[in-house]
């Protein structure tokens, strides 16, 4: 359990690993760990995810989290060739905004480009798929102006001879401004997206967010009755507390943001003591879209398990 | 898709009609040949941008 106090926290570190206590083991057992481990998912959508991971140590939890943003692969645009822009956004502006937009591409259908410079290494069919963006702002006879917001969605996919991919590579948002014209400008380019990792550029990551807080606990120690049950309510978001015959009843403690408001009150104090469960991990993830949160986290924990074997097939020297 | 089969798309482009400009002023297009007065066709304004060239530059998407 982690200690939350007024102004600090305490009772942060773990302490079930070997050596800890004198004479009590607490070696990672993978028979107490199936025992104990759980999973409860909240919201599962396209985007987005919510679940709870208990019974976890926290370096994995943690594992998973920096492998879905660092390490699960993803493809985004690394070159541009600019044949013309007259727009008011410079060159590498404009291929710096093309690489971060978020591109609909399963990365299972492209092959890595092994050479990270991609000096020696031609790309191709398998592991390059290009885009075009062909845009010339025009003032219509009405007097409209056309073409006066290049967006995502214009950036079309161009396939190479003979690569046939599906679904159709496309770009996750539609509407994401990439740049604004004013009659006669123009924007005329080519780019090519490649498999990488988000470890390379922040381009590669396939999660918007990926990130997990600790359970909330609330202990209630002391009765609280009358008019400070409705203050010590009022203390919580809604739904955390309920009041059961004047008492205060701790009921989702998972909604709670531990904003500590209840330690600020005299009346309170040595009544409620806030905590964290230390093994109870609330994943948020979010995907850019290329793939469903479940399948990011599914490639973490495969990426885990490769690391392990590896580490496993190591000599001791 | 190497670099020697890449045709840039400005190779065949004529220069018969002078080199092509943009009027500061009211954006026209203006072609100069040699010798001509550097002076817009539509207004009369004196500063002219010469044209960006069509050829490709390759960039980093970093």
């Amino acid at each position: 359990m982690v200690d939350i106090h007024r102004d600090y926290v305490s009772n942060v570190s773990s302490t079930d690993f070997p050596g800890n206590f004198p004479g009590e083991d607490h070696a990672w057992d993978l028979e107490k760990f199936k025992s104990n481990f759980n999973v409860s998912i909240s919201q599962l959508t396209e985007r987005t995810s919510n679940f709870d991971l208990i019974g976890i140590d926290t370096s994995f939890a943690n594992a998973f989290r920096r492998i879905m943003i660092a390490e699960v692969p993803s493809v985004a645009i690394e070159k541009v060739f600019i044949e013309q822009n007259t727009s008011v956004i410079q060159d590498e502006v404009l291929a710096s905004r093309l690489g971060l937009v978020p591109l609909l591409v399963n990365p299972d259908s492209l092959d890595w480009m092994v050479d990270p410079l991609h000096l020696n290494e031609a790309h191709n069919v398998e592991n390059t798929v290009a885009f075009s963006l062909q845009v010339k702002c025009e003032r219509n006879s009405d007097g409209t102006i056309k073409n006066e917001n290049v967006y995502a969605k214009d950036l079309k996919f161009v396939p190479f001879e003979g690569q046939t991919i599906s679904p159709e590579p496309t770009v996750a948002y539609e509407d994401i401004l990439i740049a604004k014209l004013r009659p006669g400008q123009e924007i005329s380019l080519t780019c090519w997206a490649i498999l990488g990792v988000g470890s390379d550029h922040a381009k590669f990551s396939p999660v918007a967010t990926a990130s997990y807080r600790l359970m909330p606990q609330i202990s209630i120690l002391k009765d609280i009755e009358g008019e400070d049950a409705i203050k010590f309510q009022k203390c919580f978001p809604n739904g955390v507390v309920d009041i059961v015959d004047g008492k205060p009843k701790v009921v989702d403690p998972r909604k709670d943001t531990v904003s500590r408001e209840v330690l600020r009150h005299p009346e309170f104090e040595g009544k409620v003591k806030l905590g964290r469960r230390r093994d109870h991990f609330i994943f948020n993830i979010e995907s850019t879209g290329a793939m469903t949160p479940a399948e990011i986290f599914l490639k973490s924990v495969a990426a885990l398990r490769e690391k392990a074997t590896v580490l496993q097939s190591c000599k001791l020297e | 898709m190497n670099r020697e089969s890449f045709v840039p798309p400005s190779a065949g482009v004529s220069r018969q009609n002078g080199v092509r400009y943009l009027c500061a002023s009211c954006a026209a297009q203006v072609s100069l040949t040699k010798g001509e007065p550097v002076r817009c066709k539509e207004c009369g304004h004196r500063v002219l941008y010469k044209e960006r060239s069509r050829r490709v530059i390759q960039f980093e998407a970093r």
